[in-house]
C-alpha cells in the first residue's frame, strides 16, 4: 500500500472540527509557510514538488502560480474549484464533507503564496450540505485566528468564503466559474484574456480544483522535493482516483501516482476486480470526456507494456491507442454494457450542459445526441456512424472552451474502438433496441 | 388576461434577511450581483421549493439587479425550478455511472411507485420527479438528491422505501443552518 | 504599430487591432464573414465561429503557429504576425462546418422571411456552405412572439449571437430581454411576457444578422430587393438619435426605416423609435440621394446599378455562361 498523503488520518473520528484535524498535524502547513518563508518560496516548493493541475487538465500548479499578475494596487483571488461535476468523478467532495480542514489549511497557505487576501470556495449548488460543512469549518478557522487578520501574528490578513453554484457542469470550466461567481450565466469567457491576468472581477486570478490545494499541504509540510519523490516520471505525488462502474468495490483510493491499472482494478487493496464475476470490457479512466478504452488497451498499451496510472502511461500512443488521467474518474465497465447507449448517455450529458454560447458546441452537442439516440433505439442506418464521427470533429477544437472536446472524444473513441457494436446496432436493429441488448461479439482492436 | 386578485408581493423572512446580510459581505459592494446564486438558493427554500417570477422579482430588487438579469440566470442553472412543484423533488441522476449501477430502473420504480412521470408531480403533491446529470457520488451509485441530501445505492426494493418513508413522514423539510440561528434568535 | 501578413498581403495597423479589422482594412473578398461581431457593441464576438482564421506565426518574437484556429474578430494582432484565412484548406473547411451548424436548426424559411436578401446568415451559407444538409433530425422550433407594438421575435430563426442583448444593454436605460435557458433550448425572450418599449429598442431590429427580430411595420409589405433605399435625415428631437436614416421605398411610400450601415452591415449611427416607425412621410425627411448598396446585394438588382456577376462566387458555371459573359463583360460599378 502506497503512502496516504491527503487521507491518512480521513476515517478519524471528529477530524472534520479543528479540534481533531489539529492533533492530528493540522494546519502546520500554515504556520511553516506564514512563519518561516516568503510568498515567493511556497511558490517555489510547489513548483519543485511537480504538482499538476488535480481538476482534469494536469497543468503544472506551481508554474500556473507563477503566471499570476501582479498589478500595484490590485487586488489578487485564489478561487478553488469545488465544481465538481464530470461523471466517473466523485473525489472532491468526500475530500471536502469528511477533511474540510484539509481544504481550508490548502487555501489559506496558497492564498498566501499568491498574496491573495479575499479567496473563494466555489463548489458546486447540489452540494450544499459540503457547503454547510465547509462554513462550519471556516468559522472555525476564524475562531482559532487562522483567518482573518493578522493570521498567526504574521500580518498576513485572509478572508475565505464558500460560494455555491446553481447546477451547471460548465461552470468547472473556469472562465464560466468566475462568471458565475459574479452572478452571472456559466458562459465561458474568450481567451485571451485569461484568468492570471484578468479573471474574478477583472483581477489577476487564480483558479485551482480541490485536490491540488490540499496537495500543497503535504508539499509544503515536506517540502517539494521529498513529494517529487513519489509517483514516476513527471507523475509526481499521490492521485485520488474515483472509482465507480462494475467494480467490486467501488469508492475513492488515494494512490501513488505509477499503480498498474491491472493492480488497480483487481487487487483487494483496490477495486477487488469486476463486479459478479463477469469480464472487463472497457474503461472510461479520467471522467466521461476522455477516450474509452477496451480492456485490451487499458490494461496494456499497444507496445504490450503494462499501462500505469500516470499522466504519461495512460496517454501513450495518444488517441489513437491511448486515454487519458484526466480527473481520476475511472469508470469501469462489465461484459454486459452496451458501448452505444452508454456513448449516447454521455452525449446526452453534454447536450444537457452546453452553455450555448458558440454555434459548434450549441448545434453539434445536440445533433450528437439525436442520432446516438436513434442508433440505439433502433433507427441508425450505416452512413450515421460516419456522420457522428464527422460531427465529433467539426465541434473539436472550435469552440470557446473545452467543453467541445469533451463533447466530442468519448463518441469519436467508442466509434473507433467499438465500430462493430455500432455497426450491428444497424443490421439488428430490433435486437439491439431491446432494452439491455448487448452486442455479442468483440471488440476489434485497432 | 388580467388576475382578479393582486397577487401578494413576497417578502424573506427575518432569518432570510439576516443570512442575505452575512452573504452580502463576501463581496465587494459594488459587486452585489456575485450574491444571486446565493439568494436564488434562499429563495427557493422559503418560498416552496420554487421561485416564481414574483419570487425572482424580489430578488432583483434585494440585489439592485434588473429583473431579466435575474431570469437570465436562474433558467441557466438547472436546481431552479421555475414551475411549481411537489413537496419534496427527487433528483434522479442519470448520468453513465449511475445508468451503469441501474439508474433507468430506479427511475422506472420511482415513477410506478409514486405515480408520476419524469417532469411530473405525483397526484398526492408529495413527489415531484427531475431528472438530473451526474450528482458527483458515482462510488455509491444509483442516487437521488432530495434539497440537501444525498441517497444513495438505492438498488434495492428496500433502500428505495426507505428513503420514500423518511420523506413522507417528514412533517417540515430540515431547518437550514440559518434559519436555526434565526429561530433560537425569536425564542430568546 | 504592427505589421501582418493576411492572406499574403502585408499591413500595418495599430496595436490593439483585431484581426478581423486588419482584414477589413485591406478589404475584399479575404475578410472573414463575422455572424456575432459587431463593432458599435461593447462585448460582442468570439461566439458563432464564422470568423475563425489560422494563424500560422503568431508575432515575429514567437512566430510559433497558434494551435487552434482563432476567432479574428477578438484576437489581436501581433507584430509579424502571419494569418491564413482563404489560403487554408482547414479554415474553409471549418468555415462550412460552421455553417452546417448554424443551419441545421434554422427553418429556412428565407422565401417568407422579410430578412431575405439582407440576411447575413443566407449570404453566408451562399458563399461558404453546402446546398445539401446532413442533418435529418427534428429542427427546435418556438412560437412567434410580439415583443412591444413594433418588433417580432420570430426565435425559430435565432442564431444566439447575442447582439440584442448587447444593444439593449448599451443603448437603452432597463433592458427587458434577454437570453435564457441554455445550450441548443436558450432563447432570447422576456421572460414574462414583458414588452420591450424603449426609445432605442428598435436598433435590435438591424443589428440582428437574421430574421429573428423583425420590423411589424414593415412585416410582409415587400420584399426588400422591390424596394429603392434612400438616405435622408431630419432634425430629430431626441438628443441621442442622429437622425440619419435610409428610406425604403416602394413607388411613393415610404414602407421602412432603418439606420445607415456600412459594407459589413453594421450600423453607422443609431436611431430613435420615433424616427424609425412613426416617420413615413417623405415630408418628415430631407432627402440626401439613393443609398449606395454594394454591388453583389440582390438589393442592387432590381434598379439604378446593373446587375453584375461576381464569377468568383458561382462556382461551375456552364461553359456557355463563360463565353457569354466573356464576350459581354459585366459593367464594374461602384468604387
Amino acid at each position: 500500500m502506497g503512502r496516504k498523503l491527503l487521507t491518512e488520518h480521513i476515517n478519524v473520528p471528529g477530524i472534520d472540527t479543528f479540534e481533531v484535524y489539529r492533533q492530528h498535524g493540522g494546519y502546520r502547513s500554515v504556520e511553516k509557510a506564514l512563519k518561516t518563508m516568503t510568498p515567493d518560496e511556497v511558490v517555489e516548493e510547489v513548483k519543485k514538488s511537480g504538482l499538476r493541475g488535480r481538476g482534469g487538465a494536469g497543468f503544472p500548479t506551481g508554474m500556473k502560480w507563477s503566471f499570476l499578475a501582479k498589478p500595484e494596487g490590485v487586488p489578487r483571488h485564489l478561487v478553488c474549484n469545488a465544481d465538481e461535476s464530470e461523471p466517473g468523478t466523485f473525489k472532491d467532495r468526500h475530500l471536502m464533507s469528511r477533511l474540510p480542514h484539509l481544504l481550508i489549511e490548502g487555501m489559506i497557505t496558497s492564498s498566501y503564496a499568491l498574496g491573495a487576501n479575499t479567496s473563494y470556495i466555489y463548489i458546486r449548488g447540489e452540494l450544499l450540505y459540503v457547503l454547510r460543512i465547509l462554513e462550519k469549518a471556516i468559522a472555525e478557522a476564524y475562531a482559532n485566528g487562522f483567518l482573518g487578520k493578522n493570521i498567526l501574528g504574521s500580518g498576513y490578513d485572509l478572508d475565505l468564503h464558500v460560494h455555491p453554484g446553481g447546477g451547471a457542469y460548465i461552470c468547472g470550466e473556469e472562465t464560466a466559474l468566475l462568471e458565475s461567481l459574479e452572478g452571472k450565466r456559466g458562459n465561458p469567457r474568450n481567451k485571451p484574456p485569461f484568468p492570471a491576468v484578468q479573471g474574478l472581477y477583472a483581477r489577476p486570478t487564480v483558479v485551482n480544483n480541490v485536490e491540488s490545494i490540499a496537495a500543497v499541504v503535504p508539499i509544503i509540510n515536506e517540502g517539494g522535493d521529498e513529494y517529487a519523490k513519489l509517483g514516476v516520471g513527471k507523475s509526481t505525488g499521490t492521485k485520488l482516483i474515483s472509482a465507480c462502474g462494475h467494480l467490486n468495490k467501488p469508492g475513492i483510493y488515494e494512490i501513488e501516482l505509477g499503480v498498474p491499472v491491472e493492480e488497480f482494478i483487481y487487487s483487494d487493496e483496490y477495486c477487488g476486480g469486476i463486479w459478479k464475476g463477469r469480464d472487463l470490457k472497457a474503461v472510461v479512466a479520467g471522467g466521461s470526456s476522455v477516450p474509452i478504452l477496451p480492456k485490451e488497451l487499458i490494461l496494456k498499451t499497444a507496445a504490450g507494456e503494462s499501462r500505469l496510472m500516470t499522466y504519461e502511461s495512460l496517454s501513450d500512443g495518444g488517441f489513437v491507442t491511448g486515454t487519458m488521467l484526466g480527473s481520476g474518474g475511472f469508470i469501469a465497465m462489465d461484459e454486459t454494457t452496451c458501448i452505444v447507449r452508454n456513448t449516447w448517455n454521455f452525449s446526452r450529458f453534454y447536450h444537457h450542459e452546453s452553455c450555448g454560447q458558440c454555434s459548434p458546441c450549441r448545434e453539434g452537442t445536440g445533433w450528437l445526441e439525436k442520432v446516438l439516440h436513434r442508433l440505439e433505439h433502433g433507427h441508425g442506418n450505416m452512413h450515421d456512424i460516419d456522420l457522428i464521427v464527422s460531427v465529433a470533429k467539426q465541434i473539436e477544437g472550435n469552440t470557446i472552451c473545452p467543453l467541445g472536446e469533451a463533447a466530442a472524444w468519448p463518441v469519436a473513441a467508442a466509434v473507433r474502438h467499438f465500430r462493430h457494436e455500432f455497426e450491428w446496432h444497424v443490421t439488428h436493429r430490433e435486437e439491439a433496441a431491446r432494452p439491455g441488448a448487448v452486442y455479442p461479439g468483440k471488440a476489434v482492436l485497432v | 388576461m388580467e388576475s382578479t386578485t393582486a397577487p401578494v408581493k413576497p417578502q424573506f423572512s427575518e432569518a432570510a434577511k439576516a443570512e442575505i446580510a452575512r452573504l452580502l459581505t463576501h463581496y465587494p459592494d459594488d459587486r452585489k450581483k456575485s450574491a444571486l446564486l446565493p439568494l436564488l438558493h434562499i429563495a427557493q427554500a422559503e418560498f416552496g421549493g420554487w421561485v416564481s417570477p414574483e419570487v425572482q422579482d424580489l430578488v432583483a430588487e434585494t440585489l439592485g439587479l434588473k429583473p431579466i438579469e435575474v431570469y437570465e440566470v436562474s433558467s441557466f442553472y438547472t436546481m431552479f425550478n421555475l414551475k411549481p412543484v411537489g413537496k419534496h423533488v427527487l433528483e434522479i441522476c442519470r448520468t453513465g455511472p449511475c445508468m451503469l449501477r441501474g439508474s433507468d430502473e430506479l427511475t422506472a420504480n420511482l415513477e410506478r411507485i409514486t405515480g408520476a412521470k419524469v417532469g411530473e408531480t405525483s397526484p398526492d403533491g408529495l413527489f415531484t420527479l427531475k431528472e438530473v446529470e451526474c450528482l458527483a457520488a458515482c462510488g455509491t451509485a444509483p442516487i437521488v438528491q432530495v434539497r440537501e441530501k444525498y441517497y444513495e445505492q438505492l438498488d434495492s426494493p428496500e433502500a428505495v422505501d426507505a428513503m420514500l418513508n423518511e420523506l413522507r413522514n417528514m412533517v417540515h423539510r430540515p431547518l437550514l443552518p440559518w434559519e436555526q440561528t434565526g429561530l433560537q434568535h425569536t425564542q430568546q | 504599430m504592427a505589421k501582418i501578413t493576411f492572406d499574403g498581403i502585408e499591413i500595418e495597423v495599430p496595436d490593439g487591432t483585431t484581426i478581423l479589422n486588419a482584414a477589413r482594412k485591406i478589404g475584399g473578398d479575404i475578410v472573414p464573414p463575422a455572424m456575432c461581431y459587431y463593432t458599435p457593441l461593447k462585448g460582442t464576438g468570439g461566439k458563432c465561429r464564422a470568423c475563425l482564421v489560422k494563424v500560422s506565426a503568431g508575432s515575429a518574437k514567437d512566430p510559433r503557429p497558434m494551435p487552434k484556429l482563432v476567432p479574428s474578430c477578438i484576437t489581436t494582432v501581433q507584430d509579424g504576425m502571419v494569418v491564413e484565412n482563404t489560403t487554408n484548406q482547414q479554415v474553409l473547411d471549418v468555415r462550412k462546418g460552421i455553417v452546417e451548424m448554424l443551419l441545421i436548426n434554422h427553418p429556412l424559411d428565407c422565401p417568407v422571411c422579410d430578412q431575405a436578401g439582407e440576411c447575413d446568415l443566407q449570404n453566408f451559407a451562399f458563399e461558404h456552405g453546402m446546398a445539401t444538409t446532413r442533418y435529418e433530425e427534428e429542427r427546435r422550433t418556438f412560437e412567434k412572439i410580439d415583443i412591444g407594438p413594433y418588433i417580432q421575435l420570430h426565435m425559430t430563426r435565432c442564431i444566439l449571437c447575442y447582439r440584442c442583448v448587447y444593444t439593449a444593454d448599451q443603448l437603452t436605460e432597463q433592458r427587458v430581454h434577454g437570453v435564457l435557458g441554455r445550450g441548443d433550448a436558450a432563447e432570447i425572450g422576456t421572460y414574462i411576457d414583458n414588452i420591450i418599449d424603449q426609445d432605442f429598442s428598435g436598433n435590435v431590429i438591424d443589428v440582428c444578422p437574421v430574421g429573428a427580430l423583425t420590423d411589424k411595420t414593415f412585416r410582409f409589405k415587400q420584399r426588400v430587393w422591390f424596394t429603392k433605399p434612400v438616405n435622408a435625415h431630419r432634425n430629430c428631437e431626441n438628443p441621442k438619435c442622429s437622425g440619419n436614416v435610409v428610406l425604403w421605398y416602394k413607388g411613393k411610400d415610404v414602407l421602412r426605416v432603418t439606420a445607415r450601415k456600412d459594407e459589413y452591415g453594421e450600423v453607422k449611427e443609431w436611431i430613435c423609435n420615433t424616427c424609425r416607425f412613426e416617420k413615413k412621410e417623405t415630408s418628415d425627411w430631407t432627402i440626401e440621394g439613393p443609398t449606395h448598396i454594394e454591388r453583389s446585394s440582390v438589393i442592387s438588382a432590381n434598379h439604378y446599378e446593373l446587375p453584375v456577376v461576381n464569377p468568383q462566387v458561382i462556382a461551375d458555371m456552364p461553359e456557355s455562361t463563360i463565353r457569354d459573359l466573356e464576350q459581354n463583360p459585366p459593367l464594374k460599378l461602384g468604387r
